[in-house]
């Protein structure tokens, strides 16, 4: 037998594989089976209702796309009383990712949010292109990250995993200020600040102008990313970016991920998560590799 | 609503700018609502990551087959020109909520352009239950008309103008649906592919209080109602509200579109 299970700090996942947040809903359920997961991470919500933003709201790029959703959110006691109940029968511990729009809001949330035994991790999203001006995100700066980290820490017990922007000079300065902030865990990263312009009509082909780019073009940057992080703190990492199959999220286990997400390869096929699980393991089978825990980190330099 | 492929009967032009497609959907059985849609994997997923959404042109419940009508606009169209009889094709659906009908009278349907693709399934539905189906279809040039003889062939009363021929302005077409409300008993309206058009169907069906539907597009990631790629405004009562086109839509009451 094959063993899939990964730790992210105090929680243990039955696989390393879990949906991107934005990407992912109980809608799926029908097409995907839910209860294979490692985890479930719904939505980012906000503290009060947002509207998202102007469409169109995504545009095609090559091996990948460009979204600029926003977050479109009906507030967090919507999401206590309507989202976390809607997946309660599924058995994957569900990790909510919280967006504010300033340390205050994800104060709140993190303390509203913590007597929610449903819960079992917060994924702080201080990454999103989509929400503040011209793609500004508190991840961008190392000092506000840590800020960020200390205020959120001190309001709640439950494992806390800081989603990293790419959108830095240098994203080791911001991984070491998130784990001196008390961040149990990263996610390695948000979507890439992006632009595309339809030639004929020379408009933009986001509403929004910039968006964050996602999807397979994105996996060799992730793949750095998630190295240098891994060389630079402690942390246990989940890879986000590009992965379409089970070989790209061996790719990033080897780089340092402990655990993969899945977004735009969802939108492509609805059951990629399950089949990139199977990939896995025919891989460890393949290697004879008893537990993918043994590969974390263990690209070959020599 | 599910994934499953299926095998390509026909694809073939159908005029200039539009194609047909013909899938074998015998290993599937499900209800397929007119105004519902598939979310449909047109090409290489390194160059057309996302799917197309496309409405039901007609399925049919005997035979098994599902046929879809199409624009050739950008390159994911392109890319389904490409396949060939016999190929797979992957699909989700059926998506979305479908056109209902009105209890009785009779309908009608007002097209502009491939929207009409989206009317023809309405029009077979009604059809099959013998309501009374008139069809405006308003094109670029009369090469752009799609589906007349079809349309006439099951039964539905086809009325054509075209901006060639200066017949599609929106005077012409109101002053062509008032004559028809007012002789053939029209009781419910539906519009699909014009947002004056649109504008138009939203005013008569208020001023002559009948029941109308409108068809909406949008640009679509998942398809399914993960995303929030797709959301567009509609009134309810007297609040506007975000909706999701794929899952709360494509078919609206024409009362609730937000118009500008
Ligand atoms: C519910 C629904 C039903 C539809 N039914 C039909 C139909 O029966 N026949 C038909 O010809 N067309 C239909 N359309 C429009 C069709 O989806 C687009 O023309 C098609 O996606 C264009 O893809 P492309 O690659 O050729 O064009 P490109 O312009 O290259 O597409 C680029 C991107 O924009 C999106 N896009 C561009 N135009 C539209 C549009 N009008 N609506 C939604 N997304 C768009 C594409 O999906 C793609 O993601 C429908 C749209 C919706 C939302
Ligand atoms: C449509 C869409 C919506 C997204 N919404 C969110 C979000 O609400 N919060 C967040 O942290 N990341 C969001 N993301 C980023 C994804 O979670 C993920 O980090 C990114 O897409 C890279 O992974 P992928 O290449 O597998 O899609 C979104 C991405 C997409 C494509
Ligand atoms: S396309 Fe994703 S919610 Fe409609």
């Amino acid at each position: 037998m094959t063993d899939l299970t990964v730790k992210i700090s105090s929680l243990t996942l039955k696989n390393p594989i879990m949906p991107a947040s934005g990407t992912f809903g109980s809608e799926l359920a029908p097409l995907l089976d839910i209860n294979r997961l490692g985890a479930i991470v719904p939505k980012s919500i906000t503290l009060s209702e947002r509207g998202g933003n102007q469409t169109p709201r995504v545009c095609e790029t090559d091996g990948g796309m460009i979204n600029s959703i926003g977050i479109q959110s009906k507030g967090i006691e919507h999401y206590i009383a309507n989202i976390l109940p809607s997946y309660q029968d599924f058995e994957p511990p569900l990790i909510a990712s919280i967006s504010g729009e300033s340390i205050e809001e994800f104060e709140n949330l993190a303390e509203r949010l913590d007597r929610e035994p449903s819960v079992a991790a917060l994924e702080l999203n201080i990454s999103c292109p989509n929400l503040r001006d011209h793609g500004q995100a508190f991840g961008m700066s190392a000092d506000t990250t840590y800020q960020l980290l200390g205020k959120v820490r001190a309001v709640t017990t439950k494992p806390l995993i800081a989603k990293l922007t790419p959108n830095v000079t240098r994203i080791q300065d911001i991984a070491e200020a998130a784990e001196r902030g008390g961040a149990d865990a990263l996610t390695v990263a948000n979507t890439f600040l992006a632009m595309a312009i339809d030639t004929e009509s020379r408009k933009p082909r986001i509403g929004n102008v910039m968006g964050g780019l996602s999807g397979a073009a994105v996996k060799p940057l992730i793949v750095r990313f998630i190295y240098q992080v891994h060389q630079a703190t402690n942390l246990p990492i989940i890879g986000s970016g590009g992965v379409m199959n089970g070989q790209d999220a061996i790719e990033m286990i080897l780089a340092g991920a402990s655990a993969v997400q899945v977004g735009t390869a969802t939108f492509i096929q609805p059951n990629a998560m399950n089949t990139i699980t199977d990939e896995i393991t025919d891989y460890l089978v393949r290697h004879h590799i008893s537990a993918v825990k043994d590969l974390i980190g263990q690209v070959n330099l020599d | 609503m599910k994934t499953f492929n299926a095998k390509i009967m026909t694809n073939q032009s159908v005029s200039t700018r539009y194609w047909q497609i013909t899938l074998d959907v015998s290993a599937i059985d499900m209800p397929v609502q007119p105004g519902q849609f598939f979310h449909i994997q047109c090409g290489d997923a390194w160059k057309n990551p996302l799917r197309r959404p496309l409405s039901v042109y007609h399925y049919n419940r005997e035979l098994r087959t599902l046929e879809f009508l199409y624009l050739v606009k950008g390159t994911g169209t392109q890319q389904l020109t490409l396949k060939k009889k016999g190929d797979m094709l992957n699909l989700i659906g059926p998506l979305g909520q479908g056109f209902t009908l009105p209890e009785q009278g009779a309908l009608l349907l007002v097209a502009r352009g491939v929207g009409v693709a989206t009317l023809h399934a309405l029009a077979r539905e009604a059809r099959s239950e013998n309501k009374r189906v008139h069809v405006i279809i308003s094109a670029r040039t009369p090469e752009d008309l799609l589906t007349v003889e079809t349309l006439t062939h099951i039964g539905a009363t086809v009325h054509t103008v075209t901006d060639e021929e200066e017949t599609s302005s929106v005077e012409s077409v109101r002053s062509l649906s008032e004559k028809l409300i007012r002789e053939e008993g029209i009781s419910a309206i539906y519009t699909c592919g014009s947002r004056r058009l649109s504008k138009l169907v939203q005013e008569l069906a208020d001023e002559y209080q009948l029941k109308g539907e409108l068809a909406t597009e949008a640009h679509m990631a998942c398809g399914i109602g993960d995303c929030y790629a797709c959301a567009c405004t509609i009134r309810k009562g007297n609040q506007l509200k975000t909706v999701r086109v794929c899952t709360d839509g494509p078919v609206f009451p024409i009362s609730q579109a937000v118009l500008q």
